[in-house]
């Protein structure tokens, strides 16, 4: 993998601030053409670096708040395969939001969401659980999201700054 | 019966102001404070008028502070400073701009820059001297100045220089009286800087006048494409020069009041007996979180630096596209167009700029000579923010222009 361009990584920077700036903006910020950057945002598309581009949404705003599960997982690795298969086998569920393999005390850590904590539950029970290679689960639910991919939900730090100063 | 000062003065006829030194009667109000009396209690203002970071101190330097209090470091330190403090001090000076200082005694921690520079005045300024001070400036210098008996003496600088100090301008100046110079690179509020060869002939008619320099560096580190050249590291100028810098800007800490001063022991002993006298030490909270910005704060810094460039890049190129002329600023965060296009005064300018379009910025005069007919826009605000007062400003050009 060839290291990415200086300018690559800046435009990346201020879109993972705000993935609906306009590469005109971009670009005076960055003291580069419209063109240059229009051709990173498009080859960083293609290289498939940048994946997509998402909302971020506090769901306690919404009325039909959603329950989510953190669910460690020890499995027995595949032969030949490892981890891959039964990782794949996991995340292809639409209700799993995210995968991770991890180090330590068990194996994958299953992200599961839920309309409720049945469902969750459900999901558990018969689904996961009973995939072959799976030793074991342990399901903790979320409470409350403070934080979420550098986001504080709830962002306390106001500009307490006086107008005008010297 | 004992008679305070109030009632003596009714019984007298006397005012209150009667009492004052007349050389403290005589300080005018800074035109910053009519502006912000102006522009508060209206909530849909944009502000370009603050002369301070827009970040928060990073969490690492305030919990560092946190710490510190609940291990109770609650008591006085050293009049010049924690050693810890003055080391670190000394280390990132000589690392970053290359001047070399004893932290024994050569650094001094202070109560702001400002605190030093009014250390550094008291310490040298015999009535009648004359000191001088390049212009358009920070607003703090003259009144100091004129407090200790000292004369300010201007000296212009102008945008077709980038603001920059002109050897033929700064001699022209020059009297048999003249002692000091207040030198403020890069300048709030012009963003102007000097470059190594810009500095030169200054420090040759130094020299030769056998002047002292105050030289206040506090936004050194906020400088875009050229680096910062601190005066003390000009061949011959150490001895001469008092470097004032603090943490305010580079750090985002103003409201922490830490600085200090370096310079030759004899001078530095000087401006410490007074610092020692008036305020004892620097607070200690402030002491541990600005040894914690130095030590862990360089990374923060540069994530800032980098902000700040951006945002440089987007306001000049908005206020040029707007129609008003913008030198390139090279350092600190202020922009500082000139609006003569109009045919306003800065005052009128900025004031029609508040009340009608509500964007907040500082008219130039107010900076000393040089100023009239530009305004101080600060760029430490949010992208956001910053595309809607540059085209709240663009409508409000507009409308001046159809008359």
């Amino acid at each position: 993998m060839k290291p990415l361009s200086e300018l690559k990584l800046k435009v990346l920077d201020l879109l993972k601030e705000d993935a609906r700036r306009d590469p005109a903006l971009l670009a005076t910020l960055l003291g580069v053409t419209a063109e240059e950057v229009a051709e990173a945002i498009n080859e960083l598309e293609e290289e498939h670096v940048i994946v997509k581009y998402v909302t971020v949404v506090n769901s306690s705003k919404l009325d039909d708040e959603k329950v989510t599960a953190l669910i460690e997982v020890q499995i027995t690795p595949e032969r030949g395969r490892g981890f891959e298969a039964i990782a794949e086998r996991v995340y292809l569920f639409p209700q799993v939001k995210s995968v991770y393999l991890m180090s330590g005390a068990y194996d994958l850590l299953v992200e599961v969401e839920g309309r409720n904590l049945k469902e969750v539950a459900g999901f558990v029970s018969d689904k996961l659980s009973p995939l072959e290679s799976v030793l074991s689960t342990k399901t903790h639910f979320i409470l409350k999201k403070y934080k979420q991919d550098g986001i504080i939900f709830e962002d306390p730090e106001e500009d307490r700054r006086l107008l005008i100063s010297p | 019966m004992i008679v305070n000062s109030k009632q003596k003065a009714e019984q007298t006829g006397k005012s209150m102001n009667d009492y004052l030194a007349p050389r403290v009667r005589e300080i005018q109000p800074s035109g910053i404070r009519r502006f912000f009396d102006l522009a508060s209690g209206n909530k849909d203002i944009i502000t370009l008028g603050v002369g301070e970071p827009d970040f928060i101190t990073p969490w690492h330097v305030r919990e560092a502070c946190v710490y510190s209090l609940e291990r109770g470091y609650t008591s006085y330190t050293s009049n010049a400073g924690t050693p810890e403090l003055r080391e670190a001090i000394a280390e990132y000076l000589y690392t970053s701009f290359d001047v070399k200082y004893n932290p024994k005694d050569e650094i001094l921690v202070t109560v702001g820059g400002s605190e030093a520079i009014d250390l550094a005045l008291r310490a040298l300024v015999e009535p009648g001297d004359e000191i001088l001070v390049p212009v358009p400036c920070y607003i703090s210098y003259s009144p100091i100045i004129s407090i200790g008996g000292g004369v300010p003496v201007e000296v212009e600088t102008f945008a077709k220089d980038n603001f920059k100090l002109k050897a033929e301008h700064f001699k022209a100046k020059i009297t048999p009286k003249s002692k000091l110079l207040i030198l403020s690179y890069p300048s709030n509020p012009t963003g102007g800087i000097m470059t190594y060869e810009d500095w030169l002939p200054i420090a040759k008619l130094v020299e030769e006048n056998d002047l002292i320099v105050i030289s206040d560096e506090i936004y050194a580190e906020l400088t875009y494409g050229e680096k910062h050249v601190s005066f003390a590291s000009l061949p011959g100028m150490k001895d001469r020069t008092i470097l004032v810098s603090g943490f305010s800007k580079a750090f985002a800490m103003t409201g922490w009041r830490m600085g200090y001063a370096c310079g030759h022991p004899e001078l530095i002993y000087a401006m410490l007996k007074i610092h020692q006298y008036t305020v004892m030490c620097a607070p200690v909270m402030g002491q541990v979180a600005a040894l914690e910005a130095l030590k862990n704060g360089l990374e923060d810094k540069d994530h800032m630096v980098d902000s700040y460039n951006q945002r440089r890049r987007l306001i000049v190129q908005g206020l040029r596209d707007i129609g008003l002329e913008c030198h390139e600023p090279e350092g600190a965060f202020y922009a500082f167009p000139s609006i003569q296009s109009t045919g306003l005064s800065s005052e009128e300018f900025a004031k029609g700029l508040l009340l009608e379009a509500k964007v907040a910025a500082v008219p130039g005069n107010v900076f000393g000579a040089g100023g009239e007919g530009y305004l101080r826009c600060s760029y430490a605000t949010s992208v956001s923010q910053l595309s809607e007062a540059l085209h709240r400003m663009g409508q409000y050009i507009h409308k001046l222009k159809q008359g």
